[in-house]
């Protein structure tokens, strides 16, 4: 019983680390059906964000940490928007173009980071509030971890409420649906398409800050995570939220269980295994809107 | 008032609308007919921006908007209802108006009242995902949202096709309430040459791209109408 209740917890940590690094993905790939093969790089971005605040500009690593999740989200953001308006918006309907070019993108990203940073790793500070565990009877459950679920949770809820309720997110939906009927509704597509781009990878960067809790960063970050994050948003189901909330939590438990009584790659085959069996019984992933028609 | 002059759009490389010209006044209705293929809804499309104009000129008020986006030229006042009963079939209905009322600043709730007022059906709707309404009630609300966006003149896309007699006639009085009420100009593509002739004050017959026939409506026009699309 403690294993399974340990590896739970690890499983709900790593799934909330899959759900804040696809929860931008999500938007860009899910919503938008934009392929961004540099999605990965816009995390190292953030990452890089943090560890440039508190080198540079605030020396407390609690402050510095808190504030770097806000610049991280900007400076991550207008780069999407940057490469969205500059180069995206011309393949509209060119998914292997856009493929290419996002893939391009991230290699070129990775080789100014290792030029910029250099190749070692670098290490961001934790702050100290988030140092040690929380004991709940005989188990432990670091803080960092802890606020990973939390911050991937607020996420998730941000990014609902604005889909939701704000005038952007309806704009938003009704562009990836029907790109002609929204012009015709009034809807500037192009900034929709802007907008939605500034959040996923704005989403992106936060994950990207994130992710220092855990260890070092390099310029190869975002490599380690895109594959994981596709995976999400392709099981979860492209457009639905709900989808890459389940699929982020089951690969993370998945890969916990697995893991524990043979290996990590084991545990990834399995993953990977447990994917593409979900894509041959729902090929349109867990979770599908049912209408009368697709108009 | 909707110019059109001398328009030709087309598919890719492939021209399908040759050289059309009609003129929409305020509170008319102008007819487009013709058989499947022959370019109806394709004009429309070029109108509405949805197709690049490859010559002539398109003018709402005097003012060019050949080369103006989609989205500006429904703000200028140029509204469409496209063919199929199109809806954002993930957006409940309410959503489907509120995204029109948003680009509309203060007048946008104003105008879905009005809206609903002219389709009340919708009103018991307004929680359901547009993508589970019947064709009619789609059709219903493609229009209501195109009057949100407080039109001067209407594109109308075969508004009846494929929808039940008694719901047809229901758009078919709302199209003419509309029109009567605010004085809305209508470019209309319409299979039902009987409704179109009678509401129309104009028409234009197609055929393979082009104008075949055109003139005044009316009930002495339908020979004329029939007899240039038996051709």
């Amino acid at each position: 019983m403690g294993v399974f209740i340990s590896q739970a917890i690890n499983g709900i940590s790593l799934g909330s680390i899959l759900l804040l690094a696809a929860l931008g993905l999500s938007l860009t790939f899910g919503q938008m059906g934009v392929i961004n093969n540099a999605h990965g790089e816009f995390m190292m971005i953030g990452a890089y964000t943090a560890y440039m605040v508190q080198t540079y500009l605030v020396k407390g690593a609690g402050a510095s940490f808190l504030l770097s999740l806000l610049i991280g989200f900007v400076v991550a953001g207008l780069l999407g928007l940057l490469l969205e308006a500059t180069l995206l918006a011309r393949m509209r309907g060119r998914p292997l173009d856009t493929l290419l070019v996002t893939f391009g993108v991230a290699l070129i990203l990775q080789q100014v980071a290792r030029d910029v940073f250099g190749s070692q790793p670098k290490d961001v500070k934790a702050p100290s509030w988030l140092s040690g565990p929380l004991h709940l009877g005989s188990y432990t459950i670091p803080w960092t971890r802890i606020f990973m679920f939390a911050l991937a949770m607020f996420c998730l809820l941000v990014v609902h409420l604005v889909l939701k309720l704000t005038p952007l997110g309806r704009q938003v939906r009704a562009t990836v649906q029907n790109r002609d009927l929204a012009e015709a509704s009034g809807v500037s597509t192009r900034r929709a398409d802007h907008m939605t781009f500034f959040l996923g990878s704005g989403l992106a960067g936060v994950a990207g800050v994130a992710v220092t809790l855990f260890g070092s960063i390099d310029f190869n970050l975002g490599t380690k995570y895109i594959v994981d994050a596709f995976l999400v948003v392709v099981a979860g189901g492209v457009a639905r939220l709900a989808g890459a909330v389940i699929a982020a939590f089951g690969l993370g438990l998945m890969q916990a269980f697995v893991e524990f009584p043979t290996s990590a790659s084991t545990a990834k085959v399995v993953v990977l295994l447990a994917v593409v069996l979900v894509l041959v019984i729902r090929p349109q992933g867990l979770m599908v809107l049912r209408t009368r028609s697709l108009a | 008032m909707l110019t059109v002059e001398g328009l030709s759009t087309g598919y890719g490389r492939v021209k399908v609308v040759h050289g059309i010209s009609l003129t929409v006044d305020d509170g008319a209705l102008v007819a487009v007919l013709g058989h499947n293929g022959a370019g109806k809804t394709t004009l429309l499309r070029g109108v509405m921006g949805l197709l690049p104009a490859r010559r002539g000129r398109i003018e709402l008020d005097g003012v060019d908007i050949t080369k103006t986006r989609t989205n500006k030229r429904v703000r200028a006042g140029l509204a469409y209802v496209p063919q199929g009963q199109q809806a954002f079939g993930h957006l409940t209905t309410r959503e489907n108006l509120q995204l029109v009322a948003d680009t509309q600043g203060r007048e946008g709730a104003k105008r879905v009242d009005a809206a609903l007022d002219l389709f009340p059906a919708l009103t018991e709707l307004l929680s359901r995902r547009a993508g589970l309404l019947s064709g009619g009630q789609r059709q219903q609300l493609a229009i209501a949202r195109a009057l949100i966006t407080g039109p001067k003149v209407m594109v109308l896309d075969e508004p009846t096709e494929g929808i039940q007699p008694s719901v047809v006639a229901e758009i078919q009085a709302a199209i003419t309430t509309m029109m009567r009420e605010t004085g809305i100009g209508v470019l209309i593509v319409e299979q039902q040459v009987g409704f179109a002739l009678a509401a129309a004050s104009r028409y234009v017959v197609m055929a393979s791209g082009r104008a075949i026939a055109e003139g005044e409506a009316g009930a002495a026009a339908a020979d004329g109408v029939r007899a240039a699309m038996a051709l």
